[in-house]
């Protein structure tokens, strides 16, 4: 029987892991599909909020301000990337101001440091595409963005190596309560804990009644966006917010950590938990919006778009506690934005609502720290020459739009917890996320994937299930 | 550092030709740098027939036309390096490259030769809605696949975009047992060639659908279907013109971008019209001793034009290294593409530099029939050439003559149009 | 009388044909704006010919797989056989350009070749 059995791999189930692994608690963490990240984790806004969105003495509001903080130590620990590059909330017409000052006494009152009102000179002279209507702003100097994929995956290599087990392609079907904690029904089998973390995204709701007569329900908020090429990435260097107003909630325009620019998210409930489809109104939506706080976005550089999930509750606050009947029973739900921002103290908040459960001992031999995929381009010349004489597969560059080697990949594959499909070399390295979109290195990359892990070119997925990329041979059916 | 007269950045058929040229053009110090294990770039792939026609009057296939500038490179002893990616141009012609045995190296040009050809416009760029599954392959990835590594991506195929790949792989997978179900090309015309239409679709009963693109993506882990619906002349879908197609493969032929990453860092003008550097007659981007030729130039339908015009920015260079250009008067022609014109190349032309003949090539913006492609010579029509019909697929050219251009000494610009009959 | 409707591909004019035909005699071809559309419609009605080129498996080389083609061209209606007469072919390496894959490939008198190297 496990101590704690957690009910997905995503930023949430995966803080949580790592925050028990600092215990003597024999834990594991369950998800449905192949790999770490695959659901809201996966598909963000990347950005680290500095915490003056959320209501004042909510949970939101806490864990939001209380993460922001924790998070540029964690990504050194991690090693992770995170830029501490500030956000502004736009405003731009005058009967508005109001909540632009009301935004900012929030943020203050939720202990968010450094706030200020700029005007618009100043906004100008940080932003120099800022929106012609653009009349003041909140600036937030704490506020961050982050490589939301390695953040999670530096979470769930570092609870692994620190002892916690991972399952993947393994779906809870059914939870029935045992003697003295919970069976756990996958489609590959049972598992047996004590306590169980519900951190399972936009299934939480359903997972939570499985065990529990007070429901509450998970709405997917479909959010899409438009990721812009590297070219692009410099248009500003601020993460830009519209002043929720009377147009509604506007969509951010910031740069991504690796230099890319990102716009969106639309904000539309769905019913297919599933349903990451882009479609022409929601993607129209972002590019027409864009407009409102930043001017000339070039739009025409757009490399990708993608939607993303999130786990809103109707009540719109995280539910993080033990469930009143079904002790030993902990969820972690509803965790929408400010989610990823708010992943490390959520980490830390379940975690200890689990040890007044156990009362587990320290773990003695835990270690907080984790390397990354190396990335050559951080080396000087001298360095990257001694690398490749060590190891020639980093003189090898397989994505030619992001720069990444063969020994980038190789060490994606083989590291703990290491990537078995295109998507998880993608997520480790950003092998296939430039601007041709894998159209050259995917090829490559399968024939690197097939080798490692012995298997054939026909079994490498995108992403895990039935995601092939080969269905046969030449002339195979003729 | 290491010195070479010519560093030429990339092996493909630009690469190939201008190499031989140089040489040719008695320049010995040459460097190909290629990031394949192969020299011929994507000809390897080009597995059909349809190459050489104008340069070596017969009708080769892709491997079988790059064949032949490989033996020439090879027999003129040019040196070249495989499996090395180029990661840096600095304006000073210093070439940062890297592969597994040299590890990271710098080479000092005298004149660098860019010819890195052009990658595929991805989904992406084309903000297609829907889901992101398994499937979804642009038309050269997936003639990688086929072609060179023997695999089927895919049984059941609609293909967005007619160009040239996009028909090919059309046919190519029909006889590899796959059924292409329908081709949407988002113009009111094809932007592939007329054989390739009649020989690659017509042949086999495959529909080719104008004005049409595709408006959802369906499966959530391999494609399951996509939809296709008729757009207005904006390009925008009809509601109601919607039709579903059940398929497990969407490949993509819908354009080719110039891949000018490392001449934009090394800081070379660019063209907004064809992605590729702005030259003059010489094919020398706005940084002096660096040249350009082939896809990464502008793209191209036929290889032919690609050595051609390689050749010409080989020889060019070599009279650079060589210092044999005669002494500049610093006068420069502008070229004017408009009135359906959308770019030449070269745009700028000092006549003391140029050849006894310069061609100058172009696109043209839409489809024209009985036309004209006129040449104005400042506000004085030179040349009036009766096109039964020009089309943005096909490129064009005109000839320019030296001798002309230097009865002229107050000419500035020389205006390229069509004009209707 | 019969009426065959082709589309010309000697130019992007694309002229639209139409070839009338007794007893596989070409009695008049229509639509046609130059001789070359002439040329090809008798051409395609009475022998229409292609070169099929495909791919076969390569043992022990550099590549996987070898590009092939018809020496010459072939009657139309020859196609899909002379592709399935491809169809398990597996050559050993070393493969150079016009070494023979297949002879006289689906009786048509034509052999298939290799159109690559492979070392």
């Amino acid at each position: 029987m496990y101590d704690v059995i957690i009910i997905g791999a995503g930023v949430s189930g995966c803080a949580t892991a790592r925050e028990l692994s600092r215990y003597k608690v024999k834990a594991c963490v369950l998800e449905k599909e192949e790999d770490v990240c695959c659901g809201t984790s996966k598909a963000n806004s990347a950005i680290v909020h500095a915490g003056y969105d959320a209501e004042e003495g909510s949970l939101m509001a806490k864990l939001n301000v209380m993460g922001s903080k924790m998070m540029p130590q964690l990504a050194k620990d991690l090693d992770f990337p995170y830029l501490q590059n500030g956000s502004l909330v736009v405003c731009t017409d005058e009967e508005s101001l109001p909540g632009l000052t009301k935004l900012y006494e929030r943020g203050v009152h939720n202990g968010v440091e450094g706030l200020r009102i700029v005007e618009r000179e100043e906004l100008e002279a940080m932003e120099p595409n800022i929106s012609d209507k653009a009349i003041a702003a909140l600036y937030a100097p704490t506020a961050g963005i982050v490589c939301p994929f390695n953040l999670n995956i530096a979470l769930a290599e570092n609870a692994y190596t620190n002892g916690v087990e991972f399952f993947f392609n393994t779906k809870v079907e059914d939870i029935e309560k045992i003697e003295g904690g919970y069976r756990v029904k996958t489609g590959t089998g049972d598992y047996e804990g004590r306590c169980v973390v519900n951190a399972a995204g936009v299934y939480a709701d359903q997972i939570h009644n499985m065990v529990s007569g007070s429901t509450f329900t998970i709405v997917p908020r479909r959010g899409d966006y438009c990721l812009l090429d590297k070219t692009a990435g410099h248009h500003v260097s601020r993460t830009i917010f519209a002043l929720p107003g009377k147009y509604g909630k506007g969509i951010l325009v910031a740069p991504t950590v690796h230099g890319n620019l990102i716009v969106g998210p639309t904000a539309i409930d769905i019913e297919d938990r599933e349903g990451t489809n882009t479609t022409r109104q929601g993607l129209d939506e972002v590019i027409e919006k864009s407009a409102e706080t930043v001017k000339n976005v070039p739009l025409r550089q757009v490399i990708t778009s993608f939607a993303g999930l999130r786990a809103h509750q109707t009540g719109h606050e995280f539910i993080i506690e033990e469930v009143k009947d079904a002790p030993g029973f902990v969820d972690c739900a509803g965790i929408e934005s400010p989610g990823l921002s708010s992943c490390p103290a959520i980490g830390c908040m379940v975690a200890d609502i689990v040890k007044g459960i156990l009362n587990p001992e320290e773990n003695p031999d835990f270690v907080g720290t984790r390397k990354g995929v190396l990335n050559p381009a951080d080396l000087s010349m001298e360095e990257r020459n001694a690398l490749i004489k060590e190891n020639p597969a980093y003189g090898n560059i397989i994505c030619r739009c992001e720069s990444v080697t063969e020994g980038e990949i190789l060490d994606a594959i083989h590291r703990p917890l290491g990537a078995k499909s295109l998507d998880g070399v993608k997520r480790r390295t950003r092998a296939g996320m430039g601007r041709c979109q894998a159209g050259f290195c995917s090829p490559r990359t399968m024939e690197i994937l097939a080798r490692e892990l012995h298997v054939d070119m026909s079994e490498i997925t995108k992403s895990g299930g039935s995601s092939r990329i080969i269905v046969g041979t030449n002339k195979d059916r003729i | 550092m290491k010195t070479y007269d010519i560093v030429i950045i990339g092996g493909g058929p630009a690469g190939l030709a201008a190499a031989a040229s140089a040489k040719k053009s008695g320049t010995d110090s040459i460097l190909i740098l290629e990031r394949d294990k192969e020299l011929g770039g994507i000809l390897n792939q080009c597995i059909h027939n349809g190459f050489g026609l104008h340069t070596f009057k017969e009708e080769l296939t892709g491997p079988e036309y790059a064949a032949r500038f490989i033996e020439e490179v090879k027999e003129l002893g040019i040196e070249y390096k495989l499996h090395t990616m180029v990661m840096d141009i600095s304006p000073e012609k210093v070439v940062t490259a890297m592969n597994r045995e040299d590890g990271m190296f710098q080479i000092q040009a005298k004149a660098v030769i860019l010819a890195m050809g052009c990658r595929e416009r991805s989904r992406g760029a084309l903000n297609i809605p829907g889901y992101r599954p398994a499937g979804i392959y642009s038309a050269g990835t997936a003639q990688r696949l086929v072609n060179r590594e023997g695999f089927l991506p895919g049984r059941e195929v609609v293909i967005l975009g007619s160009g040239d790949i996009g028909l090919i792989m059309a046919r190519r997978m029909t006889f590899e047992g796959a059924k292409v179900k329908v081709v949407a090309e988002l113009m009111p015309y094809s932007g592939g060639l007329k054989r390739n239409i009649v020989q690659c679709l017509n042949d086999y009963g495959i529909p080719l659908k104008l004005s049409h693109t595709v408006v959802e993506i369906r499966g959530k882990e391999r494609l399951t279907g996509v939809t296709i619906a008729q757009v207005d002349q904006k390009g925008k879908p009809i509601p109601g013109t919607e039709e579903d197609y059940d398929c497990d493969t969407l490949l993509l032929s819908v354009g080719l971008i110039p891949e000018n990453e490392l001449s934009r860092a090394a800081g070379v003008d660019m063209n907004p019209v064809t992605s590729g550097p702005v030259v003059n007659e010489s094919l020398e981007t706005s940084l002096e001793g660096v040249f350009a030729c082939g896809n990464v130039l502008h793209v191209h339908d036929l290889v032919d034009f690609v050595s051609e015009e390689a050749a010409a920015a080989g020889r060019n260079a070599s009279a650079y290294v060589k210092g044999s250009r005669t002494a500049e008067s610093g006068r420069e022609i502008r070229m004017n593409p408009t009135e359906g014109v959308r770019y030449t190349v070269p745009s700028v032309i000092r006549p003391e530099q140029m050849d006894d003949t310069l061609t100058v090539r172009f696109r043209v913006g839409g489809v024209y029939k009985n036309c004209y492609i006129s040449v104005y010579f400042d506000d004085e029509r030179v040349m009036r050439r009766k096109r039964p019909v020009v089309a943005p697929g096909e490129m064009e050219e005109i000839r320019l003559e030296k001798a002309k251009l230097l009865e002229r000494p107050d000419l500035k610009t020389i205006t390229v149009k069509i004009e209707e009959a | 009388m019969e009426k065959r409707e082709l589309i010309c591909i000697g130019c992007p004019l694309g002229c639209p044909l139409t070839v009338t035909m007794e007893n596989g005699e070409v009695l008049q071809v229509e639509g046609n704006t130059c001789k070359r559309g002439d040329v090809y419609a008798r051409k395609e009605v009475t022998n229409p010919t292609r070169i099929v080129t495909s791919t076969v498996t390569v043992e022990g080389g550099s590549d996987v797989t070898v590009p092939v083609k018809t020496r010459s061209d072939i009657p139309k209606e020859k196609i899909f056989e002379c592709v399935r007469a491809l169809k398990g072919v597996t050559v050993k390496a070393p493969v150079h350009i016009g070494d023979v894959i297949v002879a006289n490939a689906a009786d048509t008198g034509v052999d298939i070749i290799a159109t690559a190297n492979v070392e």
